[in-house]
């Protein structure tokens, strides 16, 4: 087995990384977390046994790196002028994926209060077209498990999309 | 609302990215455009120059990147700035400013014999001399080896740094070069020019 060139992975697929480490972090972690992936698989390429999914290779390190930022942030306090604010809207405002001023911010933000888990699968099902089992490596689970978590996340968006229509 | 709309939503999703930006590695190269043709550069993660080479194409350079990927490291980066000292003394080089190459240089991807071959040859040809294959294989103590000398010679990892332009058939025709005869009578008049 032999790997190819580290750039062609680079070449063929930074704009995907890039993409998702935006959809799962946010415009402002996005470019760290796709630095932070490129710079961990460029560490761990020569260990990797191997060559075949390169891209879902890449793919899991980038969500897997989505996931630390987020929960850092999580665990960072946040400044807040009034203490009494704190809650819900504190917490949610930072965890936005894309920015407010896109014509899709409704459905982003209904995302970005998905769970982790239903959020990583439904973004790595269609935000970057991962495969079941590959989505299910990257969150360390069953190809079962990753469909019911995609089809749940679809289930809440549809009904939260369906619910504004309404009012 | 359909199921449908909410995926192409999320498909549609897109963002002003840029390509990373990685440090130094195992193996960083540079393709440059030469006046003796299109060229790649590589160094080593201590900055020794492992190859320059002639990639005309893109699937010479496909192979030189698959071999530097198998013989040295899957690490190979394509960075322009880690290799600015080779390209200025390279194209120093060929502009006729310069005689000889002070960057540390390292046959990692020459065999055992091609290391004999080529470290007798920058010593024993100085810029602007020409030798011919079997004075070569005399020098290395090799006398009826010429043809292997001439193998050796046609597989140079480091193309005019290491200069195996210099060495021509006996006869005193230019036989062959990576780089095309035109390269090799380039180098030779650019050097008897001096």
């Amino acid at each position: 087995m032999t790997l190819p060139p580290f750039q062609y992975l680079v070449d063929a697929h930074w704009r995907d990384v890039s993409r998702l480490a935006h959809a799962l972090a946010g415009p402002i972690d996005g470019d760290d977390v796709a630095q932070q992936a490129w710079t961990q698989a460029l560490a761990a390429y020569p260990r990797l046994r191997s060559s075949t999914n390169l891209r879902g290779w890449l793919l899991t390190i980038t969500s897997h790196c989505a996931m630390d930022v987020h929960r850092s942030r999580a665990r960072r306090p946040v400044p807040v002028p009034d203490i009494a604010a704190i809650g819900e809207v504190a917490v949610r405002s930072q965890l936005k994926g894309p920015e407010r001023d896109r014509p899709d911010e409704a459905l982003w933000s209904r995302v970005a209060d998905l769970p982790e888990r239903q959020r990583h699968a439904v973004v790595l099902k269609y935000v970057v077209d991962l495969d079941h089992p590959s989505i299910a490596k990257a969150l360390g689970t069953t190809p079962t498990m990753s469909r019911r978590l995609v089809s749940d996340a679809l289930a809440t968006l549809r009904l939260a999309t369906l619910k504004d229509e309404l009012t | 609302m359909t199921e449908h709309w909410v995926a192409a939503g999320l498909s549609a999703f897109a963002w002003p990215a840029m390509p990373p930006d990685l440090p130094v590695s195992d193996v960083c190269y540079v393709i440059e455009d030469t006046a003796v043709g299109r060229m790649l550069l590589a160094r080593n993660e201590s900055g020794a120059l492992i190859a320059s080479a002639f990639v005309p194409d893109a699937d010479t350079e496909d192979l030189w990147l698959h071999r530097l990927a198998r013989q040295v490291s899957p690490r190979v980066l394509r960075l322009p700035r880690a290799l600015d000292e080779a390209r200025r003394e390279l194209d120093a080089y060929l502009a006729g400013q310069r005689r000889g190459f002070d960057l540390p240089t390292a046959l990692v991807l020459a065999t055992p014999f091609q290391r004999i071959v080529l470290g007798h040859l920058s010593e024993a040809v100085a810029y602007g001399h020409r030798t011919t294959y079997g004075a070569l294989a005399k020098h290395i103590e090799r006398p009826r080896a010429s043809r292997a000398v001439g193998a050796a010679l046609g597989g140079n990892p480091l193309c005019i740094v290491v200069p195996c332009h210099r060495v021509v058939a006996s006869s005193g025709a230019l036989s062959g070069y990576a780089g095309g005869l035109a390269a090799k009578e380039y180098l030779l008049a650019l050097e008897a020019h001096r």
